[in-house]
């Protein structure tokens, strides 16, 4: 079964490759290349692929889920400036799917084990654009 | 690999009613919805694009040409719009249920992907349509022949 956790964090970023013209940010970012960056309230979901534990029945223990993901994300991204305040950032576009990934990669050291593994990551960007990440390997639990 | 999707709205209206069955079946089994004058919905569709990261970008998809894409396609043809009278697909014997709509939907999206996203990546992998918040379909790309 699949078990999902949402939270939520605030943070700015700015869309640029270094390299490109504006011309060419322009076309790839449209108004998310403007200089000074801009802000979303993003959405995270956490979703794990397990069986639950006999004697707890619980999948994992949703407390400590959600501490997780306080550690290891929300108390890096929220309210912070992603280019300049959280690596890799200063070096990676913080596009949605970059967020997701590097979110997955903060995650999934943690979450992995005792019959259980990180099925997939979403971070909403707002509510009309988001995406999945699934890792580069297929889950097996 | 990743799933970029991405949310659209469009208001429209249709009557469902075959042409193939007699007056009392049509009202038998769509009930108010084959109301003779029709009605409307705002209908939310989701499009979303699979594929592996251009690394230099950090993006599946170009959100933009996407964007682009929807709206000639889409809400174009469907927003605002008498789906019965106003669309060609529902011109005949096929209804404009919203299993019918997400199909030529996503049939569209297939059949001019490739004027947009020219390359191996990204694909279209599905879309989902809501005619309300409680009444939800979702089709693969893969189904369209």
């Amino acid at each position: 079964m699949i078990i999902t956790r949402k939270v939520e964090f605030s943070a700015s970023h700015v869309c640029r490759v270094e390299g490109f013209s504006e011309e060419e940010n322009r076309r790839q970012f449209g108004t998310a290349a403007n200089q000074h960056g801009h802000g979303h309230n993003y959405v995270l979901e956490v979703s794990l692929e397990g069986q639950p534990d006999p004697v707890t029945g619980m999948v994992m223990d949703l407390k400590e889920l959600k501490e997780i993901l306080n550690r290891q994300v929300v108390d890096l991204y929220d309210h912070r400036f992603l280019n300049y305040e959280v690596p890799p950032f200063d070096r990676l576009v913080p596009t949605t799917e970059n967020i997701a990934r590097d979110i997955w990669q903060r995650l999934e050291p943690h979450l992995t084990g005792s019959g259980r593994c990180l099925h997939a990551v979403r971070v909403y960007e707002t509510p009309d654009l988001y995406v999945d990440y699934f890792g580069e390997q297929p889950c097996s639990a | 690999m990743f799933r970029l999707t991405r949310r659209y709205r469009f208001a429209a209206s249709h009557r469902l009613h075959a042409p193939r069955l007699s007056e009392e079946e049509n009202r038998r089994i769509y009930g108010k919805c084959n109301h003779p004058y029709g009605h409307g919905h705002n209908y939310e569709v989701e499009v979303s694009a699979r594929g592996p990261l251009d690394e230099r970008t950090g993006c599946t998809a170009n959100v933009r040409d996407l964007d682009g894409l929807v709206e000639r396609q889409v809400l174009a043809a469907f927003a605002d719009r008498n789906l019965n009278a106003e669309v060609a697909a529902f011109g005949g014997a096929v209804v404009p249920t919203s299993e019918n709509l997400g199909l030529e939907i996503c049939r569209r999206l297939k059949d001019h992907w490739h004027e947009t996203f020219p390359g191996a990546w990204p694909k279209l992998e599905k879309i989902r349509i809501a005619e309300t918040a409680r009444n939800i379909f979702e089709i693969e790309a893969d189904e369209i022949k």
